[in-house]
């Protein structure tokens, strides 16, 4: 937590909300929309997220990326509709002086000071990078999420990338992340990647996912409530099925082989706690795009207390009424840091929240209700889409679990052994969670070991707390006082 | 369709489109890593891609530990791969 140089700035916004994504577009327009001040904070170069991805050159209300057209652009980009219609309504807002949007902004901390917040911000948009203060009375967090991984052996290679990786290097840089890909995991995120792959001319040696395929059958009420997601899924199918991609289910990713660069990748036949022996196949491959769901981003809800709860996937999650409101008075939380639902329900939940924070909530319970029977949807989905049992059996001694700080399981497990039985003690007796990334991609895999091989209780939170939210240099930290008092002279 | 532009890694000229990233355009001329670990300098390169694992530090103008899946790239911009911390040059 950084040292206050003095009292807070005036407040400058009613509202402050933090990520751009679907969930903070809706909110920052709802509450633009109800006659909020509001500031928006986001480290993209353009509104959209990690959802509605361009490249970086398009303006404000510019979504076409260079040579790509219409047609190619609505393949790999869904509910552009709903974006356009909330770009436009930012536009207005941002023109009517009302809202302030912060782009290339990234929120690295949070502090309250009595009833007003503050979001220090980087601000990235210029040649020299400093800190800002962002205050408010209110505060809207849609951090987002990053894919879940689990360690594998050989899942360091280059080559081996995540889903979300694969996605972003398509959808926002028009690059196939390789030339002969397999898409692997689980969950329902898997197949609008490898479609996307397919058609745009990779070739994409199967779909691997490690849940048994209509599982979510089990969960049909749910399922039929929303038969508009179904009819997603389906146009994703149809375009494997078009370029022949096959898709399996029950068929878990094991292990990664090569020597400096991704050769081949194994998978297995999957049973309710393992794999089936001899099942295994080799599949040639120069890419990996691989993850088994999603982890939401909790540093800036956790900084300020709010209270936490374990999801149906395992994540851990904020828990918010049903304004979105967190049991921190004045701070709400909208899309996958409240329960990974995907962008739709995130819109949802965006709209209430922002409503409620411009001080005029959601009269309409059509939008509350959709809320419910899209949760429903979710809570199927990560039912049906567990990250595969028996994977901690697969992580051999040698299987990297940290890797910015390289510690491997075994050693991992001779800290486990010497009484480290959680995550939080392992990190500092083993290092894992102590690197650049601070555990973003092995706290969930740290939580998991760690309980599996001491009996003890899974405890992901011990793993989640990060006071610093984005990595900021000391440079920058010292001349911060200097430019938070309103003088932006470079450094 | 603008005109590609070029970055240069390790001496090399890699083209580039606009509002691509610098891995982005490593990635689409075929390179994989460019980044060998502190402990065991094994190869590293794209992860996450979005700007989570910190594998894909690279050094850009000079500059170490810059993540190349974040970083845009820019006509002229000098990449090399990164050995360790990227500051072997502070030591003493």
């Amino acid at each position: 937590m950084p040292t206050s140089p003095s009292e807070p700035a005036a407040p400058t916004a009613d509202v402050v909300v933090v990520g751009a994504g679907p969930a903070g577009l809706a909110a920052a327009t709802a509450a633009g929309a109800r006659g909020a001040r509001v500031a928006l904070v986001d480290a993209g170069t353009a509104p959209g997220g990690q959802y509605w991805r361009h490249p970086a050159t398009a303006r404000l209300g510019s979504v076409d990326p260079p040579g790509v057209d219409e047609d190619a652009l609505a393949r790999l980009h869904h509910g552009l509709k709903d974006y356009r219609r909330l770009l436009d309504l930012l536009e207005r807002q941002v023109g009517a002086g009302t809202t302030r949007y912060l782009s290339q902004h990234h929120a690295w901390a949070v502090e309250q000071y009595g009833e007003t917040f503050t979001v220090h911000a980087i601000d990235r948009s210029g040649p020299t990078e400093r800190t800002v203060p962002v205050t408010g009375h209110r505060l809207v967090l849609a951090p987002g999420a990053y894919d879940r991984q689990v360690p594998f052996p050989g899942w360091t290679l280059p080559g081996v990338l995540t889903a979300g990786g694969a996605q972003a290097l398509l959808k926002g840089n028009g690059v196939a992340a390789g030339s002969r890909v397999v898409v692997a995991g689980t969950g329902p995120f898997l197949l609008p990647v490898a479609a996307g792959l397919a058609t745009a001319g990779a070739d994409v040696v199967g779909v691997h996912e490690a849940s048994m395929a209509r599982a979510w059958l089990r969960h049909s009420g749910a399922v039929l409530r929303n038969a508009n997601k179904l009819g997603e899924g389906l146009g994703y199918a149809t375009t494997l099925a078009r370029h022949r991609v096959p898709v399996r289910s029950r068929s878990v990713l094991v292990a990664a082989h090569g020597t400096d660069r991704l050769e081949a990748v194994t998978v297995a036949r999957a049973t309710a706690d393992g794999t089936v022996p001899g099942s295994e196949q080799r599949l040639d491959c120069d890419t990996l795009a691989v993850g088994w769901g999603f982890t939401p981003q909790l540093e800036l809800p956790l900084e300020l207390g709010c209270e936490t709860r374990i999801d149906t996937d395992g994540s851990l999650v904020c828990v918010v009424d049903d304004d979105q409101q967190t049991s921190v008075p004045g701070v709400l939380v909208a899309g996958e840091a409240c329960g990974v639902g995907g962008a739709v329900l995130a819109l949802v939940e965006g709209a209430i929240a922002g409503a409620a924070a411009a001080g005029v909530p959601v009269t309409d319970v059509r939008l509350r209700r959709q809320r419910t029977t899209l949760a429903s949807f979710a809570a199927a989905m990560h039912r049906a889409h567990p990250v595969p049992a028996g994977w901690t059996d697969r992580v051999t001694g040698d299987t990297v679990v940290c890797r910015c700080e390289e510690v491997t399981a075994g050693r991992l497990r001779q800290s486990v052994d010497a009484g480290a039985t959680d995550a939080r003690a392992a990190k500092l007796t083993a290092r894992p969670g102590m690197g650049w990334c601070q555990g973003r991609v092995c706290g969930y895999a740290t939580a998991c070991l760690t309980s599996a091989w001491s009996g003890t209780p899974y405890r992901p939170e011990l793993a989640a707390t990060r006071p610093v939210a984005a990595p900021v240099t000391f440079g920058t930290l010292v001349v911060r006082g200097q430019h938070e008092s309103g003088d932006r002279a470079d450094p | 369709m603008s005109a590609p532009t070029t970055i240069t890694f390790d001496g090399h000229e890699i083209p580039f489109l606009p509002g691509q990233t610098v891995g982005a355009a490593l990635t689409a001329a075929g390179i994989r890593s460019w980044r060998t670990t502190r402990v065991e300098g094994r190869p590293r390169g794209l992860f996450c891609g979005i700007g989570v694992c910190f594998d894909c530090l690279i050094v850009a103008d000079d500059r170490p530990n810059q993540r190349a899946c974040l970083l845009l790239a820019q006509n002229g911009m000098r990449l090399a791969s990164q050995e360790g911390t990227g500051r072997a040059h502070l030591t003493v």
